[in-house]
């Protein structure tokens, strides 16, 4: 029963979103986030097994679990003034959820499971919005499951890591182009659609101990690479012409979707006593992310090809943490966040600028198992004027851009189970 | 409950006011200025460029694509209200008359023998006239009106419609039976005006091929046929009480002129000298034979110029009516049964080549005549029949452009060209007189589509030319424009406006709006 109500959970929460650079989703545990996302060198409970799986053999208790969910709130805003027009994303709010748990089978080693949504996006423009040519909508959900063992080499390091197993699915909604419609006005229309999408990766990690109140700690997780093959293409409101480009209905085609590899290098120290700092350098390798080419499976539909060009992008993180009562923590937290995203490639699909994200939050232990964590996080863009110049019309080269603002709010609840 | 409604309420509050704001946003009020102009009440009065006639029909994608409601959009940024037109019921574009059809559907490009050819859209047109419409409507563009109907009462009156007396565009909408165009836009107290009127004072006679009369001098536009050329000195008048009464409310405006007939494709896409060799094929050399008796007797009477001759390393003419030569029908009859031809055959061929040339460089063949060049006319095979010429023969006789002359709704020739050009340019001296004296914007359509047709504007997306389908100016009429012609006369009006009155208003982004001919089945 509990088992089948884990994998309803599991269902429910089949949803996540962008913000962050590219479609990286940084919401794997409340108390990370809390700290501005970092975590690779604090031992504090089970999210190490995302952030850092060889530190979880320092955990002190048998078993550890760490559950939460975060309800993040993205917005993007546009306008052009050469022509007047704006526009702004639906306001959805999405869930992305993790599960961490670890289990001491030794004194030396630690076995542990991640199940994560560290990739996602979902953007809702308003059908038919100027940018339509390059997406109306999209929805991208990658869930990271990750079987790990952690083992202790002494008291001062450690190693772990284990395969990724990466299942997930898209659905990418855009027009044909800027202006064909069919007889009675409506825009010509495709949307593509891949869902079950599944592929293995691997991760690797270590932790260092110079000190009692000094950790050093290093994660990498692979690059992954989604090939939707046999997905669904379906096109719509297209006019019943032979002169036509397509014609209506559903074709079948091939696409590759990259999760790029991250490295994470990061510290934490402890010192007057109830105070943690902590400090993640994360390097994500976009550059992978050449373009998103999309093959339809009849030879006559020309392809899709959309270039990206997106480099490698850092993010800065600090956290502080202050036990502040007995069974009350108070985290706060500051990252800087850049994107990968290179001028004149700012595609409406993942419009995000460099960020700042502010983050804060608590732990309350209800009972010596129990504790609750909350966070809340606000990332801050700059207002930007970016465009997206590869869009391709008769071969030429047409760009969209205008004047882009972007946020986002999050706001987590998880709890920390410890016995 | 309670408890938890007020932190629902108070935690949506926060979320709002969390939403990104852009420093300076365009839909702040004052991003953009209507400068000297007050915008608030729009009231576009004109022909069928006006209401958003496309590809031979007024159809509702037309009419939301019609430059004043692409105008109208951008004038909501600097106090513009709403625009309100007067949409057909559906995207078929035909009209019909107590349930007859009175006007056909749009063109839409369709393959008929394996060729993408202008074809009207398949479906039973459900837009009736008799069914008025309640307005008022900005959009006071009556598809055909020409300058002085505007002012005509009762040019909206059903019973009129019948008899050519009302236009069934206008019966759609008009205010009442007796009401004219330019009083049910004065009744609206505009504040802005757009006047786009008398184009068809030219173009109908120019579409027809000349077929009317140009009235030159004849001060009475209530004698005038349908096709004819209107006289300048009348359509001053009427231009200048058409922007006097609209003036009475408005206090800014723009007027458009009038474009040369000659920079659309109507009059562009079918070239002087269509007969091919292909196309002739191994009937060259007969037909050459055939004509050569007549060449010499063309010769004999002095008019060695009206020689027929089919080239066989190039294109050639076709032949055509031409009523600026004299006919020299009897004389011909003489020479060719002088020269031995029996006196039946004389006469029919001197009856048929009297006042007949080929096309030449200064000849424009209107779009309609492709589809007849080349082919059999039937009426014409009827009536040599009916003289007693063997089916045979008479067919070899009734080759239109080929054997029997096009006839005068098909050819625009010097003189008639001539007519147009110099009441377009009077038309043209008006306008822009008046734009002057009373301080209104104007836009030089004439000179903006001169460019268009000489080589093209660009655009985001490439080049808009004149060029027939594909050109992205002109829908499949040829005459009446697309969304991105609409769109790029919206932006030029935009640009007389900044002139004119200092308004900084948004530009349209053409590339939004299809140039694309419109396909079907």
């Amino acid at each position: 029963m509990k088992r089948k109500l884990l994998s309803l959970t599991v269902f429910l929460f089949a949803v996540s979103l962008t913000f962050a650079g590219g479609y990286r989703i940084s919401t794997q545990g409340q108390r990370a986030l809390a700290m501005g996302h970092t975590g690779v060198a604090v031992v504090n409970s089970a999210e190490l097994a995302f952030f850092n799986p060889a530190g979880l053999v320092y955990l002190e208790n048998k078993l550890n679990i760490s559950a939460g969910v975060t309800a993040v709130n993205a917005n993007v805003k546009w306008q052009n003034s050469m022509t007047g027009q704006f526009s702004e994303t639906e306001k959805i709010w999405k869930t992305p959820f993790y599960f961490n748990a670890s289990y001491a089978v030794t004194d030396f080693l630690s076995v542990g499971v991640s199940v994560t949504t560290p990739y996602g996006s979902s953007v809702e423009w308003p059908t038919d919005w100027a940018g339509s040519h390059l997406i109306n909508d999209i929805e991208l959900t990658a869930f990271y499951i990750q079987p790990l063992i952690s083992l202790k080499l002494s008291e001062y390091f450690s190693i772990g890591g284990g395969p990724i197993y990466v299942t997930g699915g898209v659905n990418f909604n855009r027009n044909l182009n800027r202006n064909l419609t069919d007889e009675q006005g409506n825009r010509s229309n495709v949307e593509v659609d891949a869902s079950d999408v599944s592929k293995w990766g691997w991760s690797a990690s270590w932790m260092f101990n110079p000190t009692d109140n000094l950790r050093i700690g290093f994660n990498y997780r692979s690059e992954i690479i989604l090939d939707a093959e046999n997905g669904e293409a379906t096109f719509s409101n297209v006019p019943d012409s032979p002169l036509a480009p397509v014609e209506n209905g559903t074709v079948g085609f091939n696409a590759s979707l990259p999760m790029p590899a991250e490295l994470t290098i990061g510290l934490s120290y402890e010192f007057a006593d109830k105070w943690l700092f902590a400090f993640d350098y994360n390097r994500a390798y976009w550059g992978v992310y050449e373009d998103l080419t999309i093959n339809f499976t009849p030879e006559d539909i020309p392809t899709s090809r959309n270039p990206r060009n997106y480099k490698n992008a850092s993010t800065y993180r600090f956290g502080l943490q202050y036990e502040a009562l007995d069974k009350l923590t108070l985290r706060a937290g500051y990252y800087y966040d850049e994107s990968p995203v290179q001028s004149g490639y700012f595609a409406p699909e993942t419009p995000r600028n460099d960020s700042s994200g502010f983050t804060g939050g608590l732990s309350y232990q209800i009972t010596e198992k129990l504790a609750i964590d909350a966070s809340i996080a606000y990332l801050r863009f700059d207002e930007v004027d970016e465009s997206y110049d590869h869009y391709q019309e008769n071969g030429q080269e047409v760009p969209f851009g205008g004047t882009y603002k972007s946020n986002a709010i999050l706001a987590g609840l998880g709890v920390t189970f410890k016995l | 409950m309670k408890n938890y409604i007020k932190f629902v309420a108070i935690a949506a509050l926060g979320l709002v006011a969390c939403e990104p704001e852009f420093d300076k946003s365009v839909e702040d009020g004052d991003f953009y200025s209507s400068g000297e102009a007050n915008f608030a009440k729009y009231v576009a009065v004109g022909n069928s460029l006006t209401a958003g006639y496309a590809d031979g029909a007024l159809y509702r994608q037309g009419q939301k694509n019609s430059f004043p409601n692409l105008l109208a959009q951008q004038l909501e940024f600097v106090g513009g209200g709403e625009f309100n037109q007067p949409l057909t019921n559906d995207n078929l574009g035909g009209l019909t008359l107590n349930g007859q059809a009175i006007a056909s559907n749009r063109l839409t490009l369709s393959l008929v023998n394996g060729n993408p050819s202008p074809t009207p859209i398949e479906g039973q047109p459900t837009t009736e006239i008799s069914n008025t419409q309640t307005g008022p409507f900005n959009n006071m563009g009556v598809p055909g009106a020409k300058s002085f109907h505007l002012l005509a009462n009762g040019y909206g009156n059903l019973a009129g419609v019948s008899a050519g007396q009302a236009n069934p565009y206008f019966v759609r909408f008009r205010s009442s039976e007796n009401a004219s165009v330019i009083e049910d836009a004065v009744a609206q107290n505009p504040t802005f005006f757009s006047l786009w009127i008398g184009n068809n004072d030219v173009l109908s006679y120019a579409t027809s091929g000349g077929v009317g009369e140009n009235q030159l001098g004849n001060l009475d536009p209530t004698t005038y046929g349908s096709n004819d050329i209107t006289d300048p000195n009348v359509f001053a008048s009427v231009y200048a009480q058409e922007v006097e009464a609209l003036m009475a409310s408005a206090s800014a405006g723009v007027l458009l002129n009038i474009p040369n007939v000659t920079d659309t494709p109507f009059f562009t896409t079918v070239p002087f000298a269509p007969l091919t060799p292909a196309l002739l094929g191994d009937q060259l050399p007969v037909l050459n034979a055939t004509f050569a008796q007549l060449n010499q007797a063309f010769a004999f009477l002095g008019v060695p110029e009206r020689a027929i001759q089919f080239n066989s390393d190039g294109p050639s003419g076709v032949l055509i009516q031409d009523e600026s030569i004299p006919n020299i029908s009897a004389q011909l009859a003489q020479v060719l049964q002088a020269g031995g031809l029996d006196a039946a055959t004389a006469n029919l061929y001197a009856q048929q080549f009297g006042q007949v040339r080929q096309s030449n460089e200064n000849d424009l063949l209107v779009l309609t005549s492709s589809a007849v060049i080349g082919s059999l006319n039937e009426s014409h095979l009827g009536v040599l029949m009916g003289l007693g010429v063997p089916r045979e023969a008479a067919a070899q006789l009734a080759v239109n452009g080929v054997t029997y002359p096009l006839q005068d709704q098909y050819v625009l020739i010097p003189t008639e060209q001539e007519d147009i050009a110099n009441a377009t340019a009077a038309f043209n001296a008006t306008i822009a007189g008046i734009a002057s004296s009373k301080g209104l914007a104007l836009v030089d359509v004439n000179a903006i589509l001169n460019e268009v047709a000489d080589g093209g504007v660009s655009f985001d997306g490439g080049l808009i030319t004149s060029t027939f389908a594909t050109g992205g100016a002109f829908s499949l009429d040829g005459v009446h424009l697309t969304p991105r012609g609409n769109a790029f006369i919206a932006n030029q009006i935009i640009l007389s406006l900044k002139e004119t009155y200092g308004s900084d208003i948004p530009m349209l982004n053409v590339g939004d709006y299809n140039g694309g001919p419109a396909i079907g089945e």
